[in-house]
C-alpha cells in the first residue's frame, strides 16, 4: 500500500523541482498537523463551551435563589416573580440512580459471573453480542416500552400486593405506601436498571476476563469452589475496575432523560413512597424547557448545571479508575 | 481428619450451589426483560407498520392511516449532518492524540476530556446547543440538531480512531518514514488504510449512537407535522421526537405510528451494530 504514495511522490518531484516538491511536503506536513491538532483543541473547547454555557444560563438563578435552590421544594413558575426550587428534581435524580444501581449491580455482576465461569463455551458468544446489542438500544424504546407495558402491568398487580405485604410494618409502609400509579419514582428506577444493565454486564465481564488464568487455576488446585474463586479471587482482583465500571453506569444512570420522562410522572414532590411519582433534574428539562422563559428557563440551566457537574465528578472517578486498572494490567 | 472437614466441604459445596443457582437466575431475569421489551416492541410494531408508513406524512391527531415519510427523512438528514460534521472532527483529534502527541500533555488531557464527553447527559448536549445555535438562529432548525448529534458523534470517533491507529504496527509506519515520506503522507496513506476497518466501524458505532438520540434533539432541530428537507429554516421533522410527541397523546393512530416509529429505529440501530461488528472482527488489525 506504500507503493502509491510513493508512485504519487516521485511524480511529483518528476513535474516539479525537488526543492518545490520538498516545500509542499513541509507545507502539507504543516497543514495536516495542525488540522489534527486544531481538532484535538476542539474536543476541549466543546466541554469548555458546554461548561461555560451552563453557568452563564444559569447565572439569574443563582443569584436570586442562591443556596436556597438546593433546599426549596415548591416549584412555581407561574407565580410572578416564580419560586422556584431544586430539591425535588436533585432528589429524585438520585434516589431513581440509587435504586436502579441497587437492581442493576446484582444482577449485572450474576450475568458477568455467568457469562466467564458457568456458561457453555457454544452459548458465551452469542449472549455476549446479545447483551452489548441490547446495550445499544435507543433509551427512549426503553421509555416507551416502560409508559405502555411495565408501568400499567406493574401498577396493577405486584405494586398493589407490596403495598398491602408491608401495610403493618413500620418504615416499610412508608416506603412502599400506596396509591400505586402507572409513573413513579420505582417505575422510573426500574427501566433505568433495565437499561444499564447490559452495559454493567459488558464491563463487568470485560474486566473479569483480566483476571490472569493462573490465579484462578491456582485457586482451583487447592480445592476452592467457583463461588470461592469468584469472590476471594476474581472480584478483589478486579475490585477497582469493577467500581469504575458501576460508578460509568451510574454517570449513565444520573443524566438519563427519555427512559425516565415518560414514566415518572413529572411531579416536583418529595415524598417518602417510592411508588408516589416524582422527577428527575433531565426529566424537568425535557418537559419543560420548551415552554419556559427568563428565569424560569434560567433555573432549568441551573439544574443543568447541577447535573453536569456531577455527572462530570462520578464519570472522571470511573474514568480515574479504569485507567489504574488498565495501567496495572499492562494494556 | 477428614470427618471434621467433610462437614464444612459440604457446607461450602451448598454456598456454592446457591450463589452459583442465583447467577443463573440473575442471567434468566436480565434476558427476560431484554426478550419481553424485545417481544413487544416487534408484536406492536410489526401490526403498526404498512407500506403507508414510509409514503406518507404524519398525520394529524384524530385521523386515521398517514405515515412517517417526513420524520424518516428528517431523521436521515439531521443524522447525516451529525456525521459529516462529527466524523471528520473526530477523526482528526483522534488522528492527533495516537499519531502526533501520542504522549504530550494535551492529548492526555483530551484522551481525559472525551472520555467524559463520551457518557456526558445528552440533554445536556442539547442545552448546550439551544444557547449556542438556536438562539442565535432565533429558531429550531435542521443543522442545529445536526450540530447536536456531532457533539455526540465526536467523542465516539476519537475514541474509535485513537484506538484502531494505536493498533496499526510501528514498523509499517518506520517503514513508510524509512522511503522519505513525509509524516502526513504515512499518517493518510498507510496508517489510515492499516486501520481504514476499524475506522469506519467507529463511524458506523457513532451513526448507531445517535440515530435513537431524543434529548439533544427536543429543543434543537424540535418537530415538525410537514415535510421538511430545509437544514437552515424552520424545524426539521424526525423520529425520535415525533415518538416522543405520539407516546404522549391517548391518539390510538399516533400510538401506533410511534410504535412503527419505534420499531424502525431499534432495527436500523441493530443493523449497523451487526455490520460494525462483522467488518471490525475480520478487518480490524487485531
Amino acid at each position: 500500500m506504500t507503493d502509491m504514495a510513493i508512485e504519487d511522490a516521485v511524480a511529483q518531484t518528476m513535474v516539479a523541482s525537488r526543492a518545490r516538491a520538498l516545500n509542499a511536503f513541509k507545507f502539507g506536513d504543516a497543514t495536516f498537523y495542525w488540522m489534527t491538532r486544531i481538532a484535538a483543541i476542539c474536543v476541549l473547547l466543546i466541554l469548555g463551551g458546554i461548561i461555560a454555557y451552563l453557568i452563564v444560563g444559569a447565572w439569574p438563578a443563582l443569584t436570586t435563589y442562591g443556596l436556597n435552590f438546593l433546599s426549596t421544594q415548591r416549584w412555581a413558575p407561574e407565580l410572578d416573580p416564580p419560586v422556584l426550587g431544586g430539591l425535588a428534581p436533585i432528589y429524585g435524580t438520585l434516589l431513581t440512580s440509587a435504586i436502579a444501581l441497587l437492581i442493576a449491580v446484582p444482577v449485572g455482576l450474576g450475568v458477568a459471573v455467568f457469562l466467564t465461569e458457568l456458561c457453555p463455551q457454544w452459548l458465551r458468544r452469542p449472549i455476549g453480542i446479545a447483551v452489548e446489542l441490547l446495550a445499544g438500544i435507543p433509551s427512549i424504546i426503553y421509555g416507551m416500552w416502560g409508559f405502555f407495558v411495565l408501568g400499567p402491568a406493574l401498577a396493577n398487580t405486584i405494586e398493589p400486593a407490596i403495598v398491602s405485604f408491608f401495610a403493618r410494618v413500620p418504615v416499610l409502609n412508608v416506603i412502599f405506601a400506596g396509591p400505586t400509579s402507572n409513573q413513579s419514582i420505582f417505575n422510573a428506577s426500574l427501566i433505568l436498571a433495565i437499561m444499564v444493565l447490559p452495559f454493567i454486564t459488558a464491563i463487568a465481564r470485560d474486566v473479569f476476563l483480566t483476571v490472569p488464568p493462573v490465579l484462578k487455576e491456582a485457586a482451583y488446585g487447592v480445592g476452592c469452589t467457583t463461588w470461592e474463586v469468584v469472590r476471594s479471587v476474581m472480584v478483589p482482583y478486579t475490585r477497582v475496575g469493577l467500581i469504575g465500571g458501576i460508578m460509568l453506569a451510574l454517570g449513565r444512570a444520573l443524566g438519563e432523560t427519555m427512559a425516565v420522562t415518560f414514566v415518572i410522572g413529572n411531579a416536583f414532590r418529595v415524598q417518602a413512597s417510592i411508588f408516589a411519582p416524582g422527577t428527575t433534574i433531565s426529566a424537568a428539562i425535557a418537559s419543560e424547557f420548551a415552554e419556559s422563559a427568563d428565569l424560569y428557563q434560567s433555573a432549568l440551566i441551573l439544574l443543568g448545571l447541577l447535573l453536569f457537574v456531577l455527572t462530570f465528578f462520578v464519570l472522571a472517578a470511573a474514568r480515574l479508575m479504569l485507567m489504574q486498572l488498565r495501567r496495572r494490567a499492562g494494556g | 481428619m477428614t470427618d471434621a472437614i467433610a462437614p464444612r466441604y459440604g457446607r461450602r459445596r451448598r454456598t456454592d450451589k446457591v450463589m452459583l443457582g442465583l447467577c443463573w437466575a440473575a442471567t434468566a431475569f436480565g434476558l427476560g426483560w431484554l426478550v419481553l421489551i424485545l417481544f413487544s416492541l416487534i408484536w406492536n410494531g410489526a401490526s403498526g407498520l404498512d407500506l403507508a408508513v414510509f409514503m406518507e406524512m404524519t398525520p394529524p391527531a384524530g385521523s386515521t392511516g398517514g405515515g412517517l415519510l417526513n420524520a424518516i427523512v428528517g431523521s436521515l438528514i439531521i443524522t447525516a449532518i451529525g456525521v459529516a460534521i462529527g466524523a471528520p472532527l473526530g477523526m482528526l483529534a483522534g488522528t492527533y492524540m495516537a499519531e502526533y502527541g501520542r504522549y504530550s500533555k494535551l492529548a492526555s488531557v483530551t484522551r481525559f476530556i472525551n472520555d467524559i464527553l463520551l457518557s456526558a447527559p445528552s440533554i445536556i448536549i442539547g442545552l448546550f446547543i439551544y444557547g449556542a445555535v438556536v438562539v442565535p438562529m432565533h429558531g429550531a432548525t435542521g443543522i442545529a440538531g445536526g450540530i447536536a448529534l456531532a457533539v455526540i458523534v465526536v467523542p465516539v470517533v476519537v475514541r474509535t480512531t485513537e484506538d484502531m491507529l494505536l493498533l496499526v504496527p510501528n514498523p509499517l509506519r518506520e517503514a513508510a518514514s524509512a522511503l522519505g515520506l513525509p509524516r502526513s503522507h504515512v499518517i493518510i496513506k498507510v496508517a489510515y488504510k492499516a486501520a481504514r476497518a476499524g475506522l469506519i466501524t467507529g463511524v458506523l458505532l457513532a451513526v448507531a449512537r445517535i440515530s435513537g438520540e431524543t434529548a439533544p434533539l427536543l429543543f434543537t432541530s424540535a418537530n415538525s407535522p410537514y415535510w421538511s428537507v430545509d437544514p437552515f429554516h424552520d424545524a426539521m421533522a424526525n423520529l425520535p421526537v415525533t415518538i416522543n410527541n405520539f407516546v404522549n397523546n391517548p391518539d390510538p393512530n399516533w400510538r401506533r405510528l410511534a410504535w412503527a416509529a419505534a420499531l424502525i429505529i431499534t432495527f436500523a440501530v441493530l443493523v449497523l451494530n451487526i455490520v460494525a461488528r462483522v467488518l471490525g472482527a475480520t478487518r480490524a488489525p487485531k
